[in-house]
């Protein structure tokens, strides 16, 4: 499971910036969501990966760590996801908006 | 001052988080205010800032006014116990970083209202929230808590930066969400890491724990802390991070701009602030890493600054490399880890971002008479750079005084409005160039005295007078001749050139925030002991966080109120 998501992990990641480092807004917009993704994966694998186990206390449980699985970088990523959703969509809007005025969609407004 | 001593002490703790709630609720309040009521969102606007104006000063002076060498005061806003929850917590660094914003943001909020608010929609809601997570990125000690202060804070600059729209500014706008969403994916990114090895986000409990990493996380933890300092060194504006600011800052609103100066502020405290909590540890592998970096990334920063600035013409560019030159000898400051220079430092950060919002506010003026007297609607003129002067020059017909033959200039009464912006402009040219007798010029001799100073050699280690402290030396006064080179070249272009043109018409309400920030600068020319004192006192508290890694963690959530018979 490690290597997968590693894996999936450096393949978002190599994509977004790839992208970012593109001219045109659009790709610049879906390459920020990809390296989006990437980090907000990073951020959830950094407490522990367990299959089936509870992240709030279930009675008849010990209440230790070897029986749960961390839930401070769900809460984590729950908010970076509502941030990075919401600064993508301004983009969006930032990028129609350039479109409008400059007639190109080049991230300098010009050719 | 019994009274005042008393009523401090009675509403210390739970004032800490009065500079956060009061721009939220007042946000809230305009939101539903609506639009439409522009008048009473500007009257509320002006109301709440200078409330937390007052607030933050009652802070200011309640964390100085005690004896404990480092005065520092912990609160846990949702009332967890300390590692759990997210805390808050003011000391004397905190304090003064507060303080100076409320008071850019009273300025740039005065000289907002005598027009530019009308430029779009939404502009006090945004600048209530803009000063919101401003405020508590100075006031948080968790780490997550820092990163959503900082998204705040963002999130509103991006809003503010577009207000007023026009090609330029969206263009700009572009540029500068990409590079600081990706900033923020770095943040994230160092958060997860140092969570991944330390288990905690508090940084006070980050502070402890971080030495006794063990030795094979270590490259680990390296790399969280680098890019957690790659975030706050783009916010910071450290080169080669820094290409963004001054085309966004000279395309934002005048106001707006003077407001931005903060956030690069905002970067270099956050610098500070961890380096200090986080690096700092009695471990060989953890004392003061990243310190090269920082000094001689200050120094490649303050170089380029200086380069910049002699390339440019317009007001707007000039401020904004301005402001990268004081991140520039800011971070450089930082890095070399000395009581009395970051103290310094300290005081050069009041006396610099003082300075470079009111020359925003000052271009804003400038660049108003040059566009004629009509212009009470520029706010939508493309600004392109403009040509050399002696080029532009050639336009100026036959009919003004150009020559000693067809009359005298002298004699020819200035009208107060060229006066007053010409006298402002100098002045404050000289605070960002740091010539004597202004704030700068003392803070600089402050650092540069106990970097090469004879008179402490006894106490400070060798490493300090070394090629970095010359470097510094040189720096220091080569920027200061480029950036009055440049600033003065803009001077005689924009006030000593022959001008056929009417005065520009000045508002009391635009006069009024720039009188005050000279004000400001003129005080600590004044009184520079005492500031330059609580400065020093500031960064020697900042640079040995014991107490304050102590007061956070013993801090104690408040017990239940008793209940009254159980039902």
């Amino acid at each position: 499971m490690e290597v997968v998501l590693s894996l999936v992990i450096g393949v978002l990641g190599a994509a977004g910036i790839w992208l970012v480092l593109q001219p045109r807004t659009f790709q610049v917009v879906l390459g920020l969501s990809l390296i989006a993704y990437a980090v907000n994966l990073f951020v959830f694998s950094m407490g522990s990966l367990w299959i089936g186990r509870e992240p709030i206390v279930v009675p008849g449980t010990p209440s230790d760590l070897d029986h749960y699985t961390d839930p401070m970088p769900q809460a984590l990523v729950l908010t970076a996801i509502i941030i990075s959703f919401a600064t993508t969509a301004l983009f969006l809007v930032l990028l129609l908006v350039s479109r409008g005025l400059t007639d190109t969609d080049h991230v300098d407004g010009e050719e | 001052m019994s009274v005042v001593t008393q009523l401090l002490a009675t509403l210390l703790p739970d004032l800490i988080v009065a500079p956060i709630v009061v721009p939220l609720m007042t946000a809230a309040v305009m939101l539903a205010l609506g639009e439409s009521r522009r008048g009473a969102n500007a009257v509320l606007n002006v109301a709440s800032t200078l409330g937390t104006l007052c607030v933050c000063a009652a802070l200011l002076v309640a964390v100085a006014r005690n004896d404990v060498p480092a005065a520092v005061v912990a609160y846990l806003p949702a009332n967890w116990s300390v590692p759990f929850g997210i805390a808050l917590a003011i000391d004397r660094l905190s304090a003064l970083m507060l303080v100076l914003a409320s008071i850019i943001a009273s300025a740039s909020l005065l000289f907002a209202c005598a027009r530019w608010h009308r430029a779009g929609v939404h502009f006090h809601p945004l600048f209530q929230l803009q000063l919101m997570g401003i405020n508590g990125a100075f006031l948080t000690a968790d780490l997550f808590n820092l990163f959503v202060f900082f998204e705040v804070m963002l999130a509103a600059s991006y809003g503010l930066l577009l207000h007023g729209s026009g090609r330029r500014r969206v263009r700009a706008g572009l540029h500068y969400l990409t590079i600081n969403l990706m900033a923020s994916t770095l943040f994230l990114a160092g958060v997860g890491v140092l969570y991944g090895i330390a288990g905690t986000l508090n940084l006070a409990d980050l502070a402890q724990k971080l030495p006794h990493i063990p030795a094979a996380d270590r490259g680990l933890l390296h790399a969280g802390a680098a890019l957690l300092g790659l975030a706050f060194l783009i916010k910071a504006a450290a080169w080669p991070l820094n290409a963004w600011l001054a085309p966004a800052y000279s395309a934002a609103g005048a106001p707006v701009a003077a407001l931005f100066v903060l956030l690069t502020k905002v970067g270099v405290y956050s610098v500070l602030r961890l380096w200090a909590l986080l690096m700092h540890g009695e471990t060989d592998a953890l004392a003061l890493f990243g310190a090269n970096a920082l000094v001689w990334g200050g120094f490649v920063t303050l170089t380029i600054a200086s380069i910049a600035m002699l390339a440019s013409m317009n007001v707007g560019r000039l401020a904004g490399f301005g402001v990268v030159m004081s991140s520039g000898t800011l971070l450089a400051a930082i890095g070399f880890d000395h009581p009395t220079v970051v103290g310094g430092a300290l005081f050069y950060l009041l006396a610099s971002t003082l300075a470079c919002s009111a020359l925003f506010l000052v271009g804003d003026l400038v660049e108003r008479a040059r566009a004629g007297a009509a212009s009470d609607a520029p706010i939508h003129v493309e600004q392109t750079d403009h040509l050399p002067f002696y080029l532009e020059m050639r336009d100026v017909d036959g009919a003004a005084n150009l020559d000693d033959r067809e009359g005298a200039l002298v004699g020819q009464p200035v009208p107060w409005a060229v006066a007053f912006v010409g006298v402002s402009f100098v002045a404050f040219a000289l605070v960002i160039a740091g010539l004597p007798p202004t704030p700068a010029f003392i803070a600089k001799f402050a650092m540069l005295d106990a970097l090469v100073g004879v008179r402490q050699a006894a106490e400070l280690p060798a490493r300090v007078i070394s090629l970095e402290g010359w470097a510094m030396l040189t720096l220091l006064l080569t920027s200061g001749l480029f950036a009055m080179i440049a600033l003065s070249r803009a001077g005689i272009r924009y006030f000593w050139a022959p001008q056929q043109r009417p005065p520009p018409a000045l508002r009391a309400l635009e006069c009024a925030p720039v009188v005050l920030l000279l004000a400001a600068c003129a005080g600590l020319v004044i009184a520079p002991a005492p500031v330059l004192a609580y400065a020093t006192e500031a960064a020697k508290a900042a640079l040995q966080p014991t107490s304050y890694i102590e007061t956070i963690m013993s801090a104690r959530p408040v017990p239940p109120p008793p209940t009254r018979g159980q039902q």
